[in-house]
């Protein structure tokens, strides 16, 4: 029976020949993730197994990333207990403020991720590995507790949709505009239950960081994971980041797929998404005159290094709007020191950004950038829900960083392409 | 095991940063978290439910963030159930593990509006519209889920079946 790269990877980890959509499945872990908001609860759920240690302390990872520096008491609090757990317990991959990183930032350049993978992450971004050839799916806190203390998981197997890649981005495009026109085009609810399997002569052209973005953000259409086959690309780091054997699946060339996109990279536009979902998308083209406060360059959907040099490209030698705030995120504490060295953390403040330590305080309206009644934000983050930037009458429009970058130096949405370079 | 209550009614995409905002998810306790449910789009929902009462939606509930803060903040405010068209995957699974019993059933949720009585059979998968008199039969949760729900949530489940 034919099957898909994300089926493949959990018939291998439920040591079965196969599996079919819809079947339910108990299956094996290679690391099981949480962070300062989820990993609290599963701590709770963890003491009621009885169990002294969790399945394997080189497989778990506990990551102080939402509301840390601690933005208040309550958020310490949390911190301690996640903290006191990982050194009871062993853990080998806590990382404290200072080594930390956003969560699905980090992990990959920490070696933690490995293609063929089977990941459990109490994130909904935990999806992002899948740029990796992992199977990598966000859950709750009780699944997170259940997989530090077996090792396993349950999973209904997923059907797919296929998006099939053909030609190369126009300049000033990126995944974040791939993965907007995906959603805007299937929906928020396009690919619930399923994987989205990424494939085709296009994907050649992506980068690693774009790969990110757009399985980063594959949840916002209700996917299960997302998917890139295993390239040159990822090989390449993969060799340079984790220290284990790549294990490589490839779907099979007769997999079924409940439908198949054809997507002409070429034609995709600069593209944001209008309040209040994800999918109410409009090209650069179609925005208007969309006059805002606030520009948050970073997240786990975009904090890495080219996102950054993107932004700083067209920063360079100019000034953020007087009547802007711009905020920049490194998502971790290697992508800050590569961008320091590189010189764009100078080329931020010269414009007049403020630059942060990595944290995912402003996506989830958490800290250091909360926006008030009435505001508007351009993000290059992953969500614009009511009030997930702060007060519930507030706005956020999701981008790339060149659109939010852009944007950043007139003072509305606008398209990088408009900006002439120094 | 039955339920009924009075309905408080959604439409579509409702998402976990509206059901419990991020803004109070410094804490874990159930309690604090169900004072602030859906007081971003609802802000009398807590004012008004009481024990028993049922929530109904069309597409998609439950999306966003993984955060098992959503259902524990629905179940600890008194809800006894939640009926939606469809819910989105880390929410239902969530639900599943925690206890909070969810039932699909897009054929019902046009026929149930804010403030009717509703009595739901879980056994069954009947749902019950008192105040019209209509009724629906949900989808039964597959065998692995009910076993599951009788081991009263995943725990007891993986440590009847995987740790002993």
């Amino acid at each position: 029976m034919s099957m898909t790269m994300s089926q493949k990877i959990l018939a291998a980890h439920a040591q079965q020949d196969e599996v079919r959509a819809g079947q339910l499945i108990m299956a094996d872990l290679d690391l099981v993730l949480g962070n300062d908001i989820t990993a609290p609860v599963a701590i709770t759920e963890f003491a009621k197994f009885g169990v002294d240690r969790v399945f394997d302390t080189k497989k778990v990872a506990l990551v102080p990333d939402h509301f840390t520096p601690n933005k208040d008491i309550k958020a310490a609090q949390q911190c301690k207990k996640m903290r006191e757990f990982a050194t009871e317990k062993e853990i080998e991959n806590y990382f404290e403020i200072g080594q930390m990183g956003i969560e699905h930032a980090l992990l990959p350049e920490q070696g933690l991720v490995n293609a063929g993978d089977l990941i459990i992450g109490a994130d909904s971004h935990t999806c992002t590995y899948g740029a990796l050839g992992a199977f990598s799916t966000g859950v709750g806190s009780t699944d997170m507790a259940g997989g530090m203390a077996t090792g396993k998981a349950w999973f209904k197997v997923p059907s797919a949709l296929r998006f099939h890649l053909t030609g190369s981005f126009a300049p000033w495009v990126s995944g974040k505009d791939l993965i907007l026109h995906i959603i805007g085009m299937i929906g928020v609810d396009g690919a619930l239950y399923r994987s989205m399997e990424f494939t085709g002569p296009g994907v050649e052209s992506l980068s690693i960081d774009d790969r990110f973005t757009v399985c980063n953000m594959a949840i916002e259409a209700g996917a299960k994971n997302g998917i890139f086959p295993v390239d040159d690309i990822a090989l390449s780091y993969l060799e340079e980041h984790c220290s284990r054997k790549p294990v490589i699946f490839a779907a099979d060339e007769d997999a079924e797929y409940e439908q198949t996109y054809e997507i002409d990279l070429s034609k995709i536009r600069p593209t944001v998404s209008f309040p209040h979902l994800p999918d109410n998308t409009r090209t650069i083209d179609e925005v208007g005159e969309v006059k805002i406060d606030q520009v948050v360059i970073g997240s786990c959907t975009n904090g890495r290094i080219s996102d950054l040099r993107v932004a700083a490209k067209i920063l360079a030698g100019k000034k953020v709007n007087p009547h802007v705030r711009a905020i920049v995120f490194p998502a971790t504490q290697e992508i800050y020191l590569q961008a320091m060295d590189e010189g764009l953390l100078k080329i931020f403040v010269q414009a007049g950004a403020v630059v942060s330590t990595p944290t995912c305080g402003p996506c989830l309206g958490g800290h250091m950038g909360i926006l008030a009644d009435g505001e508007r934000a351009v993000a290059t983050t992953n969500r614009n829900f009511v009030g997930r930037m702060g007060h519930v009458g507030s706005e956020v429009y999701l981008a790339s960083p060149a659109v939010a970058a852009a944007s950043a130096l007139t003072g509305y949405i606008t398209n990088p392409e408009t900006i002439e370079e120094n | 095991m039955k339920a009924e209550g009075t309905v408080f009614r959604y439409e579509d995409n409702v998402d976990t940063d509206v059901i419990i905002p991020a803004r109070y998810l410094n804490t874990s306790d159930p309690q604090e978290l169900a004072a602030h449910c859906m007081e971003d789009i609802d802000a009398d929902f807590i004012n008004q439910v009481k024990p028993g009462d049922i929530m109904v939606a069309n597409k998609n509930f439950g999306c966003g963030s993984s955060r098992e803060h959503a259902p524990l903040a629905i179940k600890t405010a008194g809800i006894s159930c939640v009926i939606a068209s469809s819910f989105a995957r880390i929410f239902y699974r969530n639900s599943i593990n925690i206890g909070l019993p969810i039932l699909e059933c897009p054929e019902a949720i046009a026929g149930i509006s804010a403030g009717d009585r509703l009595s739901v059979d879980f056994d069954s998968g009947v749902i019950t519209n008192v105040t019209t008199g209509s009724s629906w039969t949900a989808e039964p949760f597959p065998p692995f889920i009910q076993h599951m729900i009788q081991s009263e949530g995943l725990i007891n489940y993986l440590k009847q079946e995987v740790l002993s």
